[in-house]
């Protein structure tokens, strides 16, 4: 079956699934969720939000939403990056670099196929588990996306954007995340390590990454070198 | 090293513990050779500030020699430099705005959640002042490390002793902002809350900015003469109705602005600080106010109130009706000390500032916990003790 994009480009996730065993039944249950929910606050408005995917009136991006949709978990976050937008394109794009500031993976290794590399992400009690990736869109100092490539370990997209911030203040750096951990030992605890605070990581991630590329180094109160 | 480390309420201790090292590239370390207790350690003291863990190193006001630099690091070895407490990376859009105290980088990413949970953003990284604030090691320590030592630390003339330029680290910027805060016109009057230290610079830095009168509110009798020494007018608030008196010396008007100086664990008679004061103690973390809600009675419709003095969390009965009813104005925020430490340095060379006068006390770094006790305890005497390691 064809991939498809879990995340339209405000960095929702789209509710169709690309393995359709088992999906009636799992958005009945979430629409039964959602209606429950619905019926709860007084009104439509989220059952309307949400079962549509699309026929939203405010601004906000999607996954500023109350109530997540589909079966993928997604977190995101932006932050303002005080550094011209071609520089960090350039350092993010070359995915090596990820881990300088991601805590949650270990390595990225370029498989030597255009476009994939294997992301080693850590995983509790020191195991990791990896991930095959393939770039999806690279449009140069505009935005990057990223998925897991079938068959993976964990199904897993990701985007992330850049854009001129107002009054010459640098860019706008906008990462969304999507990923559906498999059923399982593996599963659980891969959700360990990604759901325990959803948003928190990511959030971790971006100020990392704006440290770096505003001082040069990661801020730390750390006194003196643990390894001394 | 011999440092002063926290272990809880009133639990100060000197110990030994590793010495401080270059971890990052625009790092220094500093051996330190004047240190200050802010009444601000109080809080920590008083165990009122969250995010504190037993061994961590406090104090936030020092100076001293550079003993070791990192590649990136501007300053030299042997040169003489006075440190902000407010640890600024200098390349974010908010020190770009010279607003240094929120810097958006000092603060380590896994210590930013507590703030900006709180307060809906991420407060900037300060010495020596909790977890939240970053867990830095702070001052009251024979040797720092300080990071971003290219932007934060000023290199000071050897013809100025110690004593003339330690409270650049804090307490007179401090007061310079919170003067600057309440926008002083000529010949205004205004009423300050506290005769600590930095409410004593605050009254020298707006007689200095002009202002026509100024009006200190205190209790201990030393510190109140202070005051008078530079030329307030002085209120006891033990003796004397603040209000009726204010109302009085200012033709019925009241001030036209107002400053807190004495934040979080303001003393008072009011029913409503006892309550804050009973909240405090079972630990629902009440913020006492009773000095800014006093003074924001006081103040005169249309003016303008600054808020030095520290608050952490949230308070109860906030006079929120005549802030708007009053057309008030409210300024406040940690001090962006870099902004005005080089111009404040200027002032003390030339003679016009002397931040001498409120020394009472110098001690070895050892006497450090006897030291916090009479602080404590013995405001009236003990208004100022400078420590050395």
């Amino acid at each position: 079956m064809k991939q498809s994009s879990k995340i339209d480009q405000h960095g929702a996730p789209m509710l169709e699934n690309r393995n359709s065993a088992g999906n009636a039944i799992k958005s009945n249950v979430g629409k039964l969720m959602i209606a429950s929910f619905a019926l709860v606050a007084g009104g439509t408005y989220y059952f309307m939000r949400h079962r549509q995917g699309g026929s939203v009136y405010d601004d906000a991006p999607r996954k500023a939403a109350r109530r997540k949709s589909g079966k993928y978990d997604v977190t995101g976050r932006a932050v303002t990056i005080n550094r011209p937008r071609e520089e960090i394109y350039a350092f993010w794009r070359d995915f090596q670099n990820l881990p300088t500031f991601m805590d949650n993976i270990e390595k990225v290794q370029p498989t030597g196929a255009e476009g994939r590399a294997i992301w080693t992400i850590k995983a509790p009690a020191g195991t990791t588990v990896d991930v095959e990736t393939e770039i999806v869109e690279d449009i140069a100092d505009e935005l990057i996306s990223w998925r897991s490539v079938k068959g993976s370990q964990i199904d897993t997209e990701g985007r992330i954007t850049f854009r001129d911030a107002p009054n010459g203040s640098g860019t706008w750096v906008e990462a969304t995340i999507a990923y559906q951990p498999p059923a399982g030992r593996l599963g659980r605890m891969v959700a360990k390590t990604f759901r325990k605070e959803p948003g928190i990581e990511a959030r971790h991630d971006l100020k990392r990454l704006k440290m770096l590329m505003e001082t040069g180094e990661l801020s730390t109160g750390r006194r003196y070198n643990e390894e001394d | 090293m011999r440092a002063l480390t926290w272990h809880g309420k009133h639990d100060v201790r000197v110990d030994t513990v590793a010495d401080p090292e270059i971890i990052n590239p625009r790092d220094a370390v500093i051996k330190v050779t004047s240190t200050a207790i802010c009444g601000s350690d109080l809080h920590l003291y008083d165990g009122v500030i969250p995010t504190m863990k037993a061994g961590d190193i406090i104090g936030h006001e020092f100076m001293g020699e550079v003993v070791e630099t990192g590649p990136k690091s501007s300053l030299q070895k042997g040169q003489r430099v006075v440190v902000p407490f407010t640890i600024s990376c200098g390349t974010c859009y908010f020190c770009g705005k010279q607003q240094y105290s929120a810097c958006d980088n000092s603060n380590p990413a896994e210590n930013q959640d507590i703030s900006a949970t709180t307060y809906g953003h991420a407060v900037g990284g300060l010495f020596g002042y909790s977890h939240m604030t970053g867990g830095y090691s702070g001052g009251q320590a024979e040797y720092v490390r300080v990071p971003y030592s290219d932007v934060g630390p000023i290199v000071v003339p050897d013809d100025l002793d110690d004593e003339q330029v330690l409270f650049l680290s804090d307490i007179l910027p401090t007061g310079w902002m919170a003067a600057e805060n309440a926008d002083i016109e000529a010949d205004d009057i205004v009423a300050i809350w506290g005769c600590g230290p930095v409410g004593l610079f605050t009254i020298q830095s707006a007689l200095a900015m002009g202002a026509g009168k100024v009006i200190a509110i205190d209790h201990y009798k030393g510190r109140l003469d202070l005051a008078k020494q530079l030329g307030a007018e002085i209120i006891d608030f033990h003796q004397t109705d603040v209000r009726e008196a204010l109302m009085t010396m200012t033709g019925g008007i009241g001030p036209d602005a107002v400053i807190d100086a004495v934040g979080m664990e303001s003393h008072g008679f009011a029913i409503d600080n006892m309550m804050d004061v009973a909240k405090q103690k079972i630990g629902v973390g009440a913020d006492r106010a009773s000095a800014l809600k006093q003074a924001i009675l006081a103040v005169r419709k249309g003016g303008r109130i600054s808020m030095p003095g520290v608050y952490g969390g949230f308070t109860d009965k906030f006079p929120l009706g005549a802030l708007m009813e009053k057309g008030l104005q409210l300024k406040t925020g940690q001090t962006h000390v870099q902004r005005y430490m080089k111009p404040l340095l200027d002032k003390i060379q030339s003679g016009e500032l002397d931040t001498t006068f409120l020394i009472s006390h110098r001690l070895p770094l050892e006497q450090a916990p006897t030291a916090y006790k009479n602080f404590k305890k013995n405001k009236s005497e003990w208004t100022k003790v400078v420590l050395k390691p």
